[in-house]
C-alpha cells in the first residue's frame, strides 16, 4: 500500500532534517540507509572473476542446491560479520571479543556473535561431570547434576548481558575511531531459558542469617563474585539454554547464572557453585577490578545495575552515506533498571531532539530497537541518541559523566555517543 | 532477614508451575568442605601453612614476574607493587598497595586463579609466601614478617576505608 505523503509529512520536527517517527508506517517513502563500505576484491579474487552473471538469470536457477546440514551456518557471504577479537596477550586465555553490533538488526543477538570476556580460557566441560553445589547458610546443602536442572520448571527471559568494562574507550581524551561493536560491543542479547533461582534456594532453605551468595564458575581460576541474597532470590536464573539451544560453550555450558540487568561478570559462566553467607568475600574481581575510582580518590563498589545507554548503529563510523535522502537512523536501547521509556534523537549536535519510535517487543532489562526517519541534506550534522528508562533515568551527556565520575573509573561508561556526518558522508565518532 | 525467606518461600509457592521436583542431593559437611574454596576477609576459609616475603620472592620470580614484571610493577598483566597509600588524582594507581582493601583478597585470587597456566597448582605454604612477598614489596609488611591464617586476616591495607557501596547497603 503506498499513501500519499504530503509536504507536511516531509517536514522536519527537529533541527538537522529528523522527520516524524510514524512517517515510514505511511509506506511510499524512498529510503536509504548508510551501507557498510564494500570490500575491494583482492587479487586473486579478481584474477579468478568469473563472466559476469544476468540477476535475472542466475545459475542457481538450473541446478539441484546444496545438501541439507546438521547444523545450519551462515551465508558465505556473511562470513565477515564475525566477533572481533581483542585483548588475547599474555596469557592466551585473558581478553574479550565484541559483537558486531553495526552488522546485526533486530534485539536479538545470535548465539555465536554473543560477546565474550573470559579471565582464563572457554573450560571444556563434561555436563556428566559438572555439579552445582549450594551451601552455606542453609537447611540442607545440596548437589545438582545438570540432568537434574533439566528436570525443573523452567521460566525464559529476553535479557540483555553487558559487560561492566563496555565502552571504556569513552573515558579515553580523544574519540576512538572504531565501528561501533568494536567500542560499544561487550553487550549482546538473548532469550534464556532455565530454573529460577528462588526454586533451589527455596529447596535448600535459605538460613535467616543469609544475606549474601558467593558464586563461583567452574573456569580454570574459578572466578568468584558476591552478589546479595535479595537479588538473586528475586529474578535470578540458572540458565540452561540461550535462544533455544543449550547454553553455548563461550556463554556458560552446561549452566550460566543469570541476573538480570546487572553487570556482565556476575552472570557467571559454568557455574558450580553457591555459598550462602552472610557477608562479602571482597575477591579480587569486586575489589581491584569491576570498581570505578573517583575524583575524590574513594571508589564505587557493588556497582551492579548497567544503567540506560542507547546507541545509533547506522549510520554509525565505517559506514558510509549515499548523498541527500531520506535515511532510517537504526538504533540500541537498554537499561538494567527496567524498560526503555523513550528513545530521543539529536541531527544537530543536542540543540534539538526528536522521539525515535520504539519497535515492539520493549521487554525489562533488554535490547530495545529504536528507528527514526532522517531526512538528510547532505550537509555537516552531529547524530546522538538518548535513552530514558521507565524509572526516569535519561542517559547523560558526556560532559555530565566525566563531571561526575572522572577518567579514571574505567567501568561503566554510558554516555549518550555522537557520531559526526560531514558534507563527504563520512563518519566519526566525537564528543560534542 | 528472616522476611526475605519468607518472600523466597512465597514467590515459589503463589505460582504453581514452579513445584520443584527436589532432585538435590543431600551433601555431608565433608562433601561441601571439597567444594568450599571462598576465603573471606575475617580470614575464613584459609588453610593452615604459612609463609614470609623471602620465599615468596622466588616463587614470584619463577610463577609471576613473567607476566606482571620483576618487581611487580606490570607487563603483559597489570601493576601489583605501588606506593602504600590510597589513590590520589595525581596518582591513580590500583596497585595491590594503594588500591586493594583486604589482604585475604590477595590469597584467594592467587589460590584459585594463579598463574593462569596451571591454576590451583601452588601449594598453600607458597601461597602464603607469594602474598608475603607482595605485602612486603608494597610495604604494608615487613621482610620478616610471616603470613599465615591467623596473621593474614590482621593485615591492615592502606585503602581499607577507600570504597562506597552502590548498589547494596551495608
Amino acid at each position: 500500500m503506498s499513501v500519499k505523503l504530503s509536504k507536511d509529512d516531509l517536514t522536519p520536527i527537529a533541527g538537522g532534517g529528523l522527520l516524524h517517527r510514524r512517517l515510514f508506517l505511511k509506506g511510499g517513502v524512498v529510503l536509504a540507509t548508510a551501507q557498510a563500505i564494500a570490500r575491494p576484491l583482492r587479487a586473486e579474487e579478481t584474477a579468478t572473476a568469473p563472466p559476469p552473471v544476468d540477476p535475472a538469470d542466475p545459475p542457481w536457477l538450473h541446478e539441484t542446491g546444496g545438501p541439507f546440514t546438521g547444523y545450519g551456518t551462515p551465508s558465505k557471504y556473511e562470513k565477515y560479520v564475525v566477533r572481533n577479537i581483542g585483548g588475547n596477550r599474555t596469557p592466551a586465555g585473558e581478553g574479550v571479543s565484541w559483537t558486531p553490533l553495526q552488522d546485526l538488526e533486530g534485539i536479538v543477538t545470535p548465539s555465536g556473535l554473543h560477546f565474550e570476556r573470559h579471565h582464563d580460557g572457554v573450560p571444556a566441560i563434561d555436563p556428566t561431570l559438572h555439579r552445582l553445589v549450594i551451601h552455606g547458610l542453609v537447611r540442607q546443602p545440596l548437589e545438582y547434576t545438570v540432568e537434574s536442572l533439566l528436570r525443573y520448571p523452567m521460566r525464559s527471559r529476553f535479557l540483555f548481558i553487558e559487560c561492566g568494562g563496555n565502552s571504556n574507550a569513552g573515558w579515553h581524551q580523544e574519540p576512538i575511531q572504531r565501528p561501533v561493536g568494536d567500542f560499544h560491543g561487550l553487550v549482546s542479547c538473548s532469550e534464556w531459558t532455565g530454573v529460577p533461582l528462588s526454586v533451589l534456594l527455596d529447596e535448600a532453605g535459605v538460613d535467616s542469617k543469609a544475606s549474601w551468595v558467593i558464586a563461583e564458575g567452574g573456569d580454570a581460576g574459578l572466578l568468584n563474585v558476591s552478589l546479595p541474597l535479595s537479588k538473586l532470590a528475586d529474578d535470578a536464573m540458572i540458565a540452561l539454554y540461550q535462544n533455544g539451544e543449550r547454553v553455548r560453550p563461550e556463554n556458560g555450558y552446561p549452566i550460566r547464572l543469570i541476573v538480570p540487568g546487572w553487570e556482565g561478570i556476575t552472570n557467571v559462566k559454568w557455574l558450580r557453585r553457591l555459598q550462602v553467607t552472610d557477608q562479602p568475600a571482597m575477591t579480587r574481581n569486586e575489589t581491584a577490578k569491576y570498581t570505578e575510582l573517583l575524583p575524590s580518590g574513594k571508589a564505587r563498589m557493588f556497582t551492579f545495575v548497567m544503567h540506560a545507554k542507547s546507541l545509533i548503529t547506522s549510520p554509525s563510523p565505517g559506514q558510509k552515506m549515499y548523498g541527500p535522502n531520506v535515511y532510517e537512523i537504526r538504533g540500541l536501547a537498554w537499561s538494567g533498571r527496567g524498560k526503555i521509556a523513550k528513545v530521543d534523537i539529536s541531527a544537530d549536535g543536542g540543540h534539538s531532539w526528536a522521539e525515535a519510535d520504539l519497535q515492539d517487543p520493549v521487554l525489562s532489562q533488554c535490547f530495545t530497537r529504536f528507528r527514526l526517519p532522517w531526512k538528510w541534506d547532505g550537509q555537516p550534522a552531529i547524530l546522538k541518541s538518548r535513552a530514558t528508562d521507565e524509572s526516569g533515568y535519561v542517559q547523560p551527556e558526556r560532559d555530565v559523566l566525566v563531571k561526575e565520575r572522572g577518567r579514571e573509573g574505567y567501568f561503566h561508561y554510558n554516555a549518550i555517543v555522537s557520531w559526526a556526518i560531514d558534507e563527504d558522508g563520512e563518519i566519526t565518532h566525537v564528543y560534542a | 532477614m528472616f522476611g526475605l525467606v519468607i518472600a523466597v518461600a512465597a514467590a515459589v509457592a503463589a505460582d504453581g508451575y514452579l513445584m520443584a521436583p527436589h532432585l538435590g542431593k543431600p551433601m555431608s559437611a565433608d562433601e561441601v568442605s571439597k567444594w568450599n574454596k571462598t576465603i573471606f576477609p575475617d580470614g575464613q576459609g584459609l588453610p593452615p601453612g604459612r609463609g614470609d616475603a623471602k620465599d615468596g620472592r622466588v616463587l614470584y620470580a619463577q610463577k609471576c614476574a613473567s607476566c606482571h614484571g620483576d618487581h611487580g610493577e606490570g607487563a603483559t598483566a597489570e601493576e601489583l607493587v605501588g606506593e602504600p597509600k590510597p589513590p590520589t588524582p595525581d596518582n591513580p594507581s590500583k596497585a595491590i598497595g594503594s588500591y586493594w582493601p583486604f589482604a585475604t583478597t590477595i590469597f584467594d585470587f592467587i589460590s584459585r586463579s594463579m598463574p593462569p597456566s596451571a591454576p590451583g597448582s601452588l601449594s598453600a605454604d607458597e601461597t602464603y609466601a607469594i602474598t608475603a612477598y607482595l605485602l612486603a614489596a608494597n610495604k604494608i609488611i615487613g621482610e620478616n614478617d610471616v603470613i599465615s591464617a591467623e596473621t593474614l586476616p590482621k593485615v591492615k591495607m592502606p585503602n581499607r576505608n577507600g570504597f562506597i557501596w552502590i548498589d547494596v547497603k551495608k
